[in-house]
């Protein structure tokens, strides 16, 4: 951008070069604010790497005392013991994907549903309607679900969620054990009430964006509207959908306060989702403040970077399926 | 044409925004309060639990000397020791007391030593939620150790049943509720489990945050409440404030005398004075299952953190007009509260710590 050239700098070019003192050509850069332009936001640009760089690097610099004292082995441990300052992360990290992990199996089919309708199907009215209200879903802040979640969805799930799935689903080891209601089961289904909202957002606008003559040129050759969607408007979205699924997961990677009130917050690693967990995030928040002594404090920092670098791995994770996927997608028109 | 217009008013855009921003930067500089010549003001931070005790004694005592203004975070017990070591406040306040090595760490960055400050007291009560069953509970040592280890699985366990003899207590799990935040109410629930039970002490110990052996939990007293309220046959630990204030139902505990007390704030100075005797001399003490025909084990103290030696005169002098008006007039803002007197013993052998700050 900051290459184009301005008809005036032709005609009048030599004359706009030479210096016409200090304030002047102050004036003068502004009014071709090109360069101006070009550099603030470059600066910006720059000041959101350097952000993360600075985090990375604070992260790894206050948690050099666990690292030293446990080195890998903070990753398999699942001990988490204040009192005799033994920590390991293992099982934070484990209900930290499981709960995001269940959250999107929930919420993808559900959002990306819904966004096909809103995007394809609804009245323009009903659509415009019912994307107010998702919008509104997003805005609500996360310790009114928690409170939500400990009132209404945990007593609901632990007197008729609960027992019908180990009615009916009782002999898979996920829906096994004694039922609380508070558990995985609650804190990823109050991450599923906070990340569709994104989904739905974002796949929609994907949606309407994909150009009418794709529709027009499948329901030209004879599909039905539902082929037209499905077969051509949903996978030429399928990359910005992919993108909408990662800002969700981001969320449920780093969702804290909700979490903490349903979780039960248990470091303890159980295939059922009945059994209390606990998450990084909510441990960092729960332990902090009251966190003395040296170890204890670096630990949970330490948690932190373990947190930044499981983000980091299911990001370049979720890139290479990207490419995998649309790859096949050119390859099979 | 039309792309020079666009750039035009967008620096004009950039420029008026920047001005604005520097007004905005400047006003603010300008308009900050300058402070009044002979005003002290004093920062503190620590525990959460006397925030409001402490919060009302700050806003009573600037009232009665206006060149006093103390500004209190309540940022956690933890936090607030590690502040006054790295000397960011002029006093911290903590529900536990401060370590061995803490005292060193912080003798070594401070210069000088810290000085326990008794405040207020606290207690801890065991709250429950069975179904079908109105009555206060008894509560012996070795229950509430057994249930929270893990043994004593059923409410119909023979040493519950023992103990509650007219209660029909059902064949149910007991759900095991603890807090899951750092608190100073774990520490004493701990600090007391610690006391009684030989293998808790071992296996799990005391601590704001401990590897609980069994139990979900809830984050603060309103969670633990919350999930406690919710789930049939569980059993949680709340503070005796948090258990007044919500009118919450909880259980009897046997003291080391042998008696079933109920927690109320009498039987939390009990408690504070059957400890008084044998205090040491730098109020480093626990309460907990303290002696005493009345005294509520569960019980302890909170402490203000205070160094020996304050640089500043004026903050000196306003410090110990504030720990002397904390102990003599302070107190009585402490019922409405529902925060538990401290025993006059205590209060005369602080009067005599006060000399050693400098």
């Amino acid at each position: 951008m900051a290459t184009i050239p301005f008809p005036e700098e032709k005609t009048t070019g030599p004359s706009f070069r030479k210096p016409q003192g200090p304030v002047k050509s102050f004036v003068r850069r502004l009014q071709t604010g090109d360069e101006i332009a070009h550099l603030i936001t470059l600066a910006f640009a720059a000041s959101i790497f350097l952000i993360t760089l600075l985090l990375l690097y604070e992260l790894w610099r206050h948690s050099a005392l666990p690292r030293h004292r446990f080195g890998w082995a903070f990753f398999v441990t699942s001990t988490w013991d204040p009192v005799f300052e033994n920590f390991g992360a293992l099982p934070f990290v484990f209900g930290t994907l499981v709960t995001s992990a269940v959250s999107l199996m929930l919420a993808l089919p559900l959002g990306v549903g819904a966004a096909i309708f809103l995007a394809e199907l609804a009245p323009p009215r009903i659509s415009a309607a019912l994307s107010f209200v998702v919008e509104l879903l997003a805005a609500i802040p996360s310790v009114i679900l928690g409170l939500l979640g400990i009132f209404i969805l945990v007593p609901f799930l632990r007197e008729d969620v609960e027992p019908f799935l180990k009615a009916t689903l009782g002999f898979l080891p996920f829906f096994q054990g004694p039922m609380y209601g508070i558990g995985m089961l609650a804190a990823s289904m109050i991450l599923t009430i906070m990340i569709i909202p994104f989904i739905i957002t974002i796949s929609r606008e994907v949606l309407l964006a994909v150009p009418v003559d794709q529709r027009e040129a499948a329901l030209a050759v004879g599909a039905t509207r539902w082929e037209a969607t499905w077969k051509v408007v949903v996978p030429y979205a399928k990359s910005g959908i992919f993108g909408s699924v990662f800002l969700a997961l981001a969320r449920a990677l780093g969702e804290t306060m909700a979490v903490t009130m349903v979780i039960g917050n248990d470091p303890r690693i159980s295939a059922s989702l009945f059994a209390p967990g606990y998450t990084i995030a909510a441990v960092i928040a729960n332990e902090f403040t009251e966190a003395t002594g040296n170890l204890y404090l670096q630990s949970l920092i330490e948690l932190g970077l373990v947190l930044f670098l499981v983000t980091i791995v299911i990001n370049a994770l979720a890139r290479v399926l990207i490419l995998v996927t649309t790859r096949q997608g050119t390859a099979n028109p | 044409m039309k792309r020079i217009r666009l750039t035009a008013s967008m620096n004009a855009a950039v420029a008026v925004f920047l001005l604005v921003g520097a007004l905005v930067f400047f006003g603010a500089c300008s308009t900050s309060e300058a402070p009044k010549s002979n005003e002290v003001r004093i920062n503190a931070a620590g525990a959460t639990f006397p925030y409001p005790i402490y919060s009302k004694w700050f806003s009573v005592y600037r009232e009665q000397h206006p060149n006093v203004a103390i500004n209190y975070q309540a940022i956690g017990s933890g936090g607030g020791i590690r502040q006054l070591t790295s000397g960011t406040v002029d006093f911290g306040a903590s529900d536990a007391p401060m370590t061995d090595q803490q005292l060193a760490e912080a003798k070594e960055k401070l210069g000088c030593d810290v000085l326990h400050f008794p405040t207020v007291l606290g207690g801890a009560v065991p709250t429950y939620n069975i179904p079908g069953v109105d009555a206060t509970l008894k509560f012996t040592p070795d229950v509430l150790a057994g249930i929270y280890l893990g043994k004593v699985k059923k409410w119909n366990d023979p040493a519950l049943t023992k103990q509650n003899p007219a209660v029909n207590l059902p064949n149910q799990d007991i759900v095991v509720v603890h807090r899951s935040d750092g608190s100073g109410t774990t520490f004493i629930w701990t600090d007391y489990l610690s006391k009684v039970s030989k293998e808790w002490e071992t296996k799990v110990g005391r601590n704001t945050s401990v590897n609980w052996p069994v139990g979900l939990g809830g984050k603060g007293n309103q969670g633990v409440a919350g999930i406690v309220k919710q789930t049939p046959y569980s059993l949680g630990y709340v503070e005796l404030i948090y258990a007044i204030q919500n009118s919450m139902p909880y259980g009897m505990l046997q003291n080391s005398a042998g008696h079933f007390i109920k927690a109320d704030l009498a039987s939390v100075t009990a408690a504070a004075a059957g400890a008084a005797a044998n205090m040491p001399s730098d109020f480093r003490v626990s309460i907990t299952n303290a002696p005493g025909a009345d005294a509520y084990p569960i019980s302890s103290f909170t402490w203000l953190l205070i160094p020996t030696r304050i640089q500043d005169p004026a903050k000196k002098d306003a410090i110990i007009g504030f720990l002397k008006w904390m102990m003599a007039d302070g107190q009585k803002y402490d019922e409405a509260l529902a925060y538990a007197q401290l025993p006059e013993a205590v209060v005369s052998k602080e009067m005599d710590q006060i000399s050693k700050i400098q």
